[in-house]
């Protein structure tokens, strides 16, 4: 398949690119280059693995759901991201652009953050590095994920309320990327997902990808022990813990699904669903397929999950859509509410409201699904959820 | 051949060039304060001696823009200031003040309506080019190609970071002008002159006679004086735009501008030789 990187332009297909002002495009020259340095470089990929291993606590396991199966009547397993340290998947891009930043030699690192995973990861990752860092949060998610604005708040990083629009995921984003126009040289801006201007799409794919690769020798089907999966299943916001496990598996009879969030209902209007209800179009720096109206006005995004709560997604979401590689579904705010209940019941395991919107759609699904091997990207834990919930079921 | 001679602002900029002096372009967004008014803003910075605009047309997530340029747009999107809206405001400009005005947005827009019919749509109301601050050199062939066939130029950025090679090489690209980006960051108004727009301004000369615009962060006459004397053009936005949002009713907005652009034209034309 030729999907081992976009093209010189950054372009998956018809999507991607750069549509970046020109103060930002010698950094992401720059970036490019230096990322590829990196990347082909052994001795960065050693200093990486050491810190994946030691730090994060990687590989991440695979376990099998077992009430869950026999509730379900399918044969379910989970890859365990919400093991990994400081609780999802985001920290793997986070050490590793990091790790990149400091080999650029950027004193300051700045980030966005919806549900403040990824903001929790790059404070993490800048603490175990030392590189001062700023996290870009809109006000709405700094009050529903008031338990992250204290974990990064700790772990030294300065946290920004972005007061602008909805104060969501898109707001932070956009302010994060105006201030790296401002400080670009002397920055480096870690985003969350596989999202932006090329480089980042390919760049957070290939430190995300991780997750794929593990689960290719943990369920191989031979010496494993473990059968080979049938169906893998992602939460989509941006995508990067969807990409991270689809990618090793695209083009393979393995068939991929990512799970977007329809919030109140696609038939609302109110939900987080770009590449089921969305169009193609250009935001955040990449052509993608997003929420917009007839003028091509971004529209506001919603999802009970802050992470999913995103009007666009990533380019090579979008050229897997396109393309057949991979399906993408939705789940509403009330099935993940249900099934985040029935996976802390179940299975001893509160997951994060983004990850439950896997399960609910696993479960909708159970009897097109029945006796396949099924594995779910258990993207992080539901710690930062605990209290909306409690709020949201009383 | 480039558009820079064809179109009416490139030819005002080549006057300009050839007479060692430069001039001044306010951005306002259209739209403002409200539809029914907003073309008295043009006039009046038209009466105080601007000598063309960039008409803004607002975008949801405008990237390059700070709070004040980003807080005018959600207001006259609030207003339901609509693409064709903009553009009869453009024309109305045009017609009025027979000034040359560029179109001013982000690329989204663009490509909802389509780049061949939004050029076509701009062109017909007489707009000279259009500015789409996220498009760098990279990916503007496709638009800059179906802009000259409906007789419109592309404006290309030069920013501090741009380094020389890049730098020539989006100059061959014979924009309608060159947007010098005076300030490392977004629109909003500054309290000191630029220290980097000088050294840009050289860098350009250097490689180029497509003509030199300087905006972002140029906020005061003395600042509109430094950019005008090593440019062709200053573009002042945040500064004008606050006026225009502070102001408690369109009279006052409309003469709170004209005296501000009273003092930039001034300003700016005094460097005229
Ligand atoms: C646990 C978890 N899963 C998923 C997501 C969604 O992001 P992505 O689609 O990039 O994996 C987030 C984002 O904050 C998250 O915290």
């Amino acid at each position: 398949m030729t999907l081992i990187r976009p093209d010189e332009r950054g372009r998956f297909g018809e999507f991607g690119g750069r549509f970046a002002p020109e103060t930002l495009m010698p950094a992401l020259l720059e970036l490019e280059a230096a990322f590829e340095a990196a990347w082909s470089d052994p001795s960065f990929h050693a200093e990486l693995r050491h810190l994946l291993r030691d730090f994060v606590g990687r590989p991440t396991p695979v376990y099998r759901a077992d009430r869950l199966s026999q509730e379900l009547g399918l044969d379910l397993w989970f890859k365990r991201e919400d093991l990994a340290h400081t609780g999802a998947h985001k920290i793997n891009n986070t050490v590793g652009q990091a790790l990149l930043a400091k080999r650029m030699g950027k004193p300051r690192i700045i980030a966005e953050t919806g549900a403040g995973q990824h903001g929790v990861a790059t404070a993490t990752a800048c603490a175990l590095l030392g590189i001062e860092c700023a996290v870009y949060m809109g006000a709405t998610d700094i009050e529903r994920q008031a338990l992250n604005v204290y974990r990064m708040r700790l772990l030294g990083c300065e946290v920004i309320p972005v007061t602008k629009g909805p104060g969501t995921l898109k707001d932070a984003v956009s302010e994060a990327m105006r201030d790296w126009v401002a400080t670009v040289e002397t920055t480096h801006y870690i985003i969350g997902s596989v999202v932006g201007p090329h480089p980042f799409p390919w760049m957070v794919r290939e430190f995300q990808k991780v997750i794929g690769e593990e689960l290719q020798e943990q369920m191989d089907g031979g010496d494993s022990g473990r059968p080979r999966p049938d169906v893998i299943v992602a939460c989509v916001g941006g995508g990067s813990n969807a990409m991270g496990i689809f990618y090793p598996y695209a083009g393979s009879s393995v068939r991929l699904v990512g799970v977007e969030a329809a919030g109140h209902g696609l038939e609302t209007g109110e939900h987080g669903a770009s590449l089921v209800a969305g169009s193609p179009g250009v935001i955040h720096g990449s052509r993608t397929y997003l929420l917009q109206d007839d003028a091509g006005q971004v529209l506001e995004a919603h999802s009970v999950s802050a992470g999913l709560d995103y009007p666009g997604v990533g380019p090579e979401h979008a050229n897997f859509k396109d393309r057949g590689i991979a399906e993408y579904v939705s789940i509403t705010d009330a099935e993940a509410m249900e099934a985040f209940h029935l996976l802390s019941r179940t299975e001893g395991i509160i997951p994060a409201l983004e990850t439950a919107h896997a399960l609910a759609w696993v479960a909708n699904e159970r009897d097109d699904l029945a006796g396949k091997t099924v594995v779910i990207n258990l993207s992080g834990r539901g710690d930062k959820d605990v209290q909306q919930v409690a709020a949201l079921d009383e | 051949m480039s558009e820079t001679a064809t179109t009416p602002l490139g030819a005002l900029l080549g006057k300009a060039q050839r007479s060692g002096g430069a001039v001044l372009l306010p951005y306002m967004t259209a739209g403002l304060p409200g539809p029914e008014t907003s073309l008295d803003m043009f006039r009046a910075m038209a009466d105080a001696g601007a000598d063309g605009f960039e008409v803004g047309i607002p975008y949801s997530d405008p990237l390059m823009d700070g709070p004040t340029i980003h807080e005018a747009g959600l207001r006259a999107l609030d207003a339901g200031t609509s693409l064709d809206g903009a553009l009869r405001l453009l024309e109305a400009v045009v017609t009025t003040t027979g000034k040359p005005s560029v179109v001013m947005t982000y690329v989204n827009p663009v490509l909802r309506v389509g780049v061949g019919e939004f050029a076509k749509r701009a062109a017909a109301a007489g707009a000279s080019g259009v500015i789409l601050a996220d498009l760098p050199a990279e990916e503007a062939d496709h638009f800059q190609a179906a802009f000259a066939d409906a007789g419109l130029g592309l404006v290309l950025f030069v920013a501090p970071t741009t380094g020389d090679e890049r730098l020539a090489a989006v100059a061959a690209a014979q924009p309608l002008f060159l947007y010098g980006v005076a300030e490392l960051g977004v629109t909003g108004e500054r309290t000191d002159a630029s220290s980097r727009a000088g050294e840009l301004a050289a860098r350009v000369r250097a490689v180029t006679d497509v003509p030199l615009v300087l905006g972002v962060g140029i906020s005061t006459p003395d600042h509109a004086a430094q950019a005008a004397a090593v440019a062709d053009g200053v573009i002042v936005g945040s500064a004008l735009v606050r006026r225009v949002l502070d102001a408690p009713d369109a009279p006052s907005a409309a003469s709170s501008l004209h005296q501000a652009v009273a003092d930039l034209a001034a300003a700016v034309h005094s460097t005229r030789s």
